[in-house]
């Protein structure tokens, strides 16, 4: 008899898929999981709460029975634990198998009986319907995830361990499901027609729209299509966001001034503001009856006009909005020039202007290409600023939104157009990952890299001096509108200052039965906050882990495996919101309408900011430590817990919070995907704008500044004045990077 | 556009200068100094001791708070680096990444104003020089270190300067590479004649390749003198202890030679001849070199009685451990072939020119 030992891990996992075919609703329910009612009324027998075995033993839903069998063998495969290549091998097989036949029969199976003609044909149509999954099949379906990563360490994979084997499968897993499947599903719509099926004809009809690629605007008065619009704007935004950045960093740097705090906290700006605060100060500045419109046409006897509305306006609040941005990267880029290599062109009798056209510029370019490239993908990605601003200038991230949410309900038509904004966001992205990720011209030296920046020639130092102090004090008039004009009763026609718009949307009273929350924003709000704080662990988890997979473990594909981890970044929100609409609002996968397609989102959506993060921590802890914790006789996971997860406390925090904070300032994901049990606070104040209500709009938008601004103090707080990495500002742009 | 007329090797003299950092950093303390030209100077000191803030000052990339720089007859006290004839090889090398072994060595050339049918010669010239031709079309990423310093020589001495300076230059160089460049530099300033003010913490360094050595500590000049004069005939503790190995004893001073008759101190029981050094103090201290202090059995004539505490081989000489009346001392012999075991009683002499009167 062959030796045979309990293999409890694999036995475990078993247990658990058990769990979720015995014990969970397999489906799922109707109200929500959390909202325990289900559990009184009716189950286990209740056809909607049962766990599958109920079902099967009254005899329904018996295509889910093969899942049944393959748990039970893996239990078995489990408890006799078998020499370790056949043990691999069956777990593999189970693995696959199971996970296999639960996502075909989902898929062929739905709300209609069959989706597949010849399958119909084949078994006779049939009365039985299949809902969304619930609990117990995430469980089971997860359950059969690990069974086959554990077969895969067993066979060798990842040098045998296990628990990197199943976190690894686990993040790969999560990807291709919520970022990978709904893109996927998305881009194939405008591939099927209803009486074509499958063929290329509907979507290069679609795509050769001349509504989408006229060029007219170039030498004529009418409009162009809105592929032109985007890149047009992209591309403007990009070029002058960079230069404004670059202006500002070498302010900071390289002269005399002195408010360097000033300056830092202007980059903490894009993180915490709403996405269409800016474009909201903007009309209470320049609009119809903005102020400055109103100012120079009295002054000047000219008539107020809707001048900025349009590619104008869009232009400066995605300006003001993105700068910030900008100088993060490159402040980081003029700090990292030796300071050596422009005095050894001083010593070369180079004078300033010299020393900074030959040296100082050209070290800085592929800096300033990366912060282009920043900027290009945020205002393809923009939303809200559109939305407010746009007028008749047409954008593709706002086309989506019309072309699905208005009364054309086209989501071919969406899709195709999502196509086009993929395609430059993920084409600006690649370039930036590739050609200018390995570039970098760090100067060639050893040790003794002292010495002092020299200052900028006269030439460049009086124009971006004064340039910044402009653009800076725009800035401050700007967000100090938001907070006037939150207090101004109707704006245009009366300013008197008011608490109106505050108490009409947060006012409290205290009833019979306690607190009432009153004002109309409190639902929205709380939700808001709900939501945000609930994905925010989940986004540090999973970021983290994808970190920890990425710096301290070694496995083929790793390259694929980060740049498909990084993509999230490049795919604007509302490609995801419209995806993530098309993919989970029928079987197997039914998320619409629920917290968990917002929670799912999110987590999804700032991944990346928990993987920076992560990844910036963890390459500052030395290898060795992880070595001495394995050679002391800790397996990985111990090592996972005790010796990485404590040092990397700041990075954890810092995901925390960036994350709740990206959470409360999305829109143009959320606005697909909010629902009348669920609304966001963002949407709730678009809602509010299109109603022409601007003064609770930007009172809502104050309250959610403030809120986000004691979040990350309370962060600042906790994590003292220890700095997240040796370069803090380096690693930030990562972070709000991305889109709202 | 500099284009002054080549006027050759200089002589760099600091008249009291000073250089403060806010209100409480002083880094150079009134230092003067007066280099001859065509010679090599090195400014020898532990870290902090100002050496490079004076040679900065001489490029020009720090201002002096007070004082006269002048280099020549030319008062450039308050000359930017960009208009001074000073060229300036720094540790780091700070090769442009972005240019050419070439276009780096042309630089000074055409930021001086220089046409191109001048600047190219010139240019291959030099790099035929330093053996850096068939490297022109490089980049300094693709260079290894020697090469990359070289480069930085080159792009110096391409402009023909007045004063050349070095910082730190073998710094990052590997061991056994760095006795031949050093000598490379050396060679080279002795065929150009140039005047080079060169800085270094490494002692052995400085003894090979200067003309005059200035030992500065805590911003002001603790020594001047030629390589043998600084390790033969130390002024000072630190110094002596700063060149070389020394042991430091305490002695009495019976004649400290002002007065024409030699000097004698007491040391020990034994009464010795040393060099002349002037002073008030009755209890100084003098250096003795490890491998001046001779080894004899025990018993012999005017000698200190001592034990052996350690012996090491160390291949080339035996290092020992010694106590004896005046203390611990280090005592190296190129005896290796009779080495003298621990625990020995050994018997401790001192010739004339083997023990040192320091100052302090």
């Amino acid at each position: 008899m062959q030796t045979s030992r309990l293999d409890r891990q694999a036995a475990g996992i078993a247990l658990c898929v058990v769990l979720g075919i015995a014990v969970l609703p397999w489906y799922a329910i109707q109200d929500g999981f959390w909202s325990t009612g289900w559990l009184l009324s009716g189950y286990p027998l209740a056809a909607d709460s049962a766990p599958a075995l109920f079902l099967w033993l009254q005899g329904r839903n018996l295509w889910l029975l093969p899942v049944g069998v393959l748990a039970v063998a893996a239990l078995l495969v489990g408890l006799r634990g078998f020499p370790q290549r056949i043990q691999a091998w069956l777990l593999t097989l189970l693995g696959i198998a199971g996970i296999g036949y639960m996502l075909t029969q989902g898929f062929v199976f739905g709300l209609r009986g069959w989706n597949v003609a010849w399958l119909a044909e084949l078994f006779g149509a049939t009365e039985q319907r299949q809902f969304g999954m619930g609990y117990g099949a995430m469980v089971a379906g997860a359950g059969f995830l690990f069974l086959l990563t554990r077969g895969l360490a067993l066979r060798g994979l990842v040098g045998g361990d296990s628990f990197v084997a199943g976190s690894l499968g686990l993040v790969i897993a999560l990807t291709l499901l919520f970022i990978g499947l709904p893109v996927l599903q998305m881009l194939a719509l405008p591939f099927h027609d209803k009486e074509l099926g499958w063929s290329l004809a509907p979507f290069f009809d679609r795509l050769g729209d001349p509504k989408i690629w006229r060029a007219a605007c170039f030498y004529s008065a009418t409009t162009c299509g809105v592929a032109w619009n985007s890149l047009m704007l992209a591309i403007t935004v990009g070029v002058l966001s960079t230069l404004l950045g670059l202006a500002f960093a070498l302010v900071l740097t390289r002269t005399g001034v002195r408010f360097r705090s000033a300056f830092k906290s202007l980059s903490l700006l894009p993180i915490i503001t709403p996405p269409f605060v800016i474009g909201l100060s903007i009309i209470l500045l320049f609009g119809l009856s903005g102020n400055v419109t109103q100012f120079v046409a009295v002054q000047f006897g000219l008539e107020p006009t809707r001048w900025v509305y349009g590619f104008t306006g869009v232009l400066i609040a995605q300006l003001l909005s993105f700068t910030p941005i900008a100088f993060l990267v490159l402040i980081g880029v003029v700090e990292a020039i030796s300071p050596s290599l422009e005095e050894a062109a001083q010593t070369l009798r180079a004078n300033r202007w010299q020393t900074f056209k030959t040296v100082t510029w050209p070290l800085m370019r592929p800096g300033l290409a990366n912060a282009f490239l920043l900027g290009f993908i945020e205002s393809m990605a923009d939303f809200g600023n559109p939305l407010v601003l746009g007028g008749n200038f047409n954008v593709l991230s706002t086309e989506i939104f019309f072309a699905v949410v208005g009364s054309q309900n086209d989501q071919s038509q969406a899709a195709v157009l999502a196509i086009i904004l993929l395609l430059y966001t993920i084409g600006a992205f690649y370039l930036q990952q590739r050609w200018l990720g390995r570039r970098s011209y760090t100067s060639v030296s050893g040790k003794g890299d002292g010495g002092m920046h020299p200052p900028l020639p006269r030439r460049i130092a009086w124009p971006i001096t004064v340039v910044t102090a402009f653009w800076g004090l725009f800035t401050v008039v700007v967000y100090l509108m938001i907070v006037y004009g939150s207090f101004v009763q109707l704006w245009g026609l009366d300013h008197t200052l008011t608490f109106k718009h505050y108490v009409h949307a947060f006012s409290i009273a205290y009833g019979e039965f306690g607190l009432r929350w009153e004002g109309s924003a409190w639902n929205s709000f709380w939700t808001t906050i709900q939501i945000a704080s609930i994905s925010a662990p989940l986004t540090a988890a999973v970021g983290l882990i994808t970190a920890w997979l990425l710096t301290r473990q070694e496995f083929k594909g790793k390259r694929a495996f980060e740049f498909g981890t990084m993509l999230s970044f490049a795919i604007p929100g509302t490609v995801i919101g419209v995806s993530y609409i098309i993919a989970f609002n029928v079987p197997p996968i039914e998320l619409t309408g629920t917290a968990a397609i917002l929670v799912i989102c999110f987590v999804f959506r700032n991944m990346p900011v928990g993987v920076r993060s992560g990844i910036a921590s963890l390459s500052q802890i030395d290898k060795s430590l992880d070595e001495a914790s394995l050679t002391l006789g800790a397996n990985s996971w111990t090592t996972f817990r005790r010796i990485t997860l404590p040092l990397i406390r700041p990075a954890i925090l810092s995901a925390l919070v960036y994350s709740f904070v990206r959470s409360m300032t999305a829109v143009s994901a959320v606005i697909f995907l909010v629902s009348a049990r669920h609304d966001m606070a963002t949407s709730y104040i678009i809602g509010r704008v299109e109603n022409n209500e601007y003064g609770v709009a930007i009172a809502y938008s104050t309250v959610l500044i403030v809120v986000m601004l004691i979040a990350i103090g309370i962060f600042q707080w906790l994590v003292g004045q220890r700095k997240l990495g040796r370069r803090g500002a380096q690693h930030e742009p990562s972070m709000i990077a991305g889109g709202a | 556009m500099n284009t002054n007329t080549r006027k050759g090797p200089a002589r760099v003299v600091f008249d009291k200068v000073t250089k403060r950092y806010g209100t409480n950093v002083t880094a150079v303390d009134q230092v003067s100094l007066d280099f001859a030209a065509g010679k090599l100077v090195t400014l020898l000191g532990p870290s902090g001791c100002g050496k490079t803030t004076t040679l900065r000052m001489i490029a020009g990339l720090e201002m002096a708070t007070s004082g006269r720089i002048l280099i020549g007859d030319d008062d450039v006290t308050k000359l930017p680096a960009t208009a001074r004839d000073v060229s300036m090889v720094f540790q780091s090398y700070a090769l442009f990444p972005h240019m050419t072994v070439m276009e780096n060595v042309s630089y000074g050339l055409k930021m001086s104003g220089f046409a191109k049918d001048v600047i190219v010669p010139k240019a291959n010239e030099v790099l035929k020089q330093l053996g850096l031709d068939k490297l022109a079309e490089r980049y300094p990423n693709e260079l290894s270190g020697g090469q990359q310093q070289r480069v930085a020589v080159a792009r110096a001495i391409v402009l023909e300067p007045r004063v050349l300076l070095f910082d730190e230059p073998l710094s990052n160089l590997d061991a056994k590479l760095r006795r031949y460049v050093r000598q490379e530099i050396r060679d080279l300033q002795q065929a150009l004649g140039l005047t080079v003010v060169y800085v270094t913490h490494d002692q052995e360094e400085a003894l090979a390749v200067s003309d005059t050595i200035v030992v500065m500590n805590n911003a002001v000049i603790a020594q001047t003198g030629t390589p043998r004069e600084l390790h033969d005939l130390p002024k000072t503790r630190f110094v002596a202890d700063f060149i070389g190995e020394a042991n430091v004893l305490p002695c009495e001073v019976v004649s400290d030679g002002s007065k024409g008759q030699p000097a004698m101190v007491k040391l020990g029981g034994l009464t010795l001849q040393t060099n002349t050094c002037e002073g008030s103090a009755s209890q100084r201290h003098v250096a003795v070199r490890p491998n001046r202090v001779s080894l004899h059995a025990a018993g012999s004539p005017n000698t200190l009685e001592a034990t052996i505490q350690k012996a090491t081989y160390v291949g080339e000489q035996m290092e020992y451990i010694v106590l004896s009346p005046l203390g611990e001392l280090f005592v190296t012999s190129s005896d290796t072939d009779n080495p003298i075991a621990a625990g020995s009683t050994v018997a401790l002499g001192f010739g004339v020119g083997d023990v040192v009167l320091l100052q302090d």
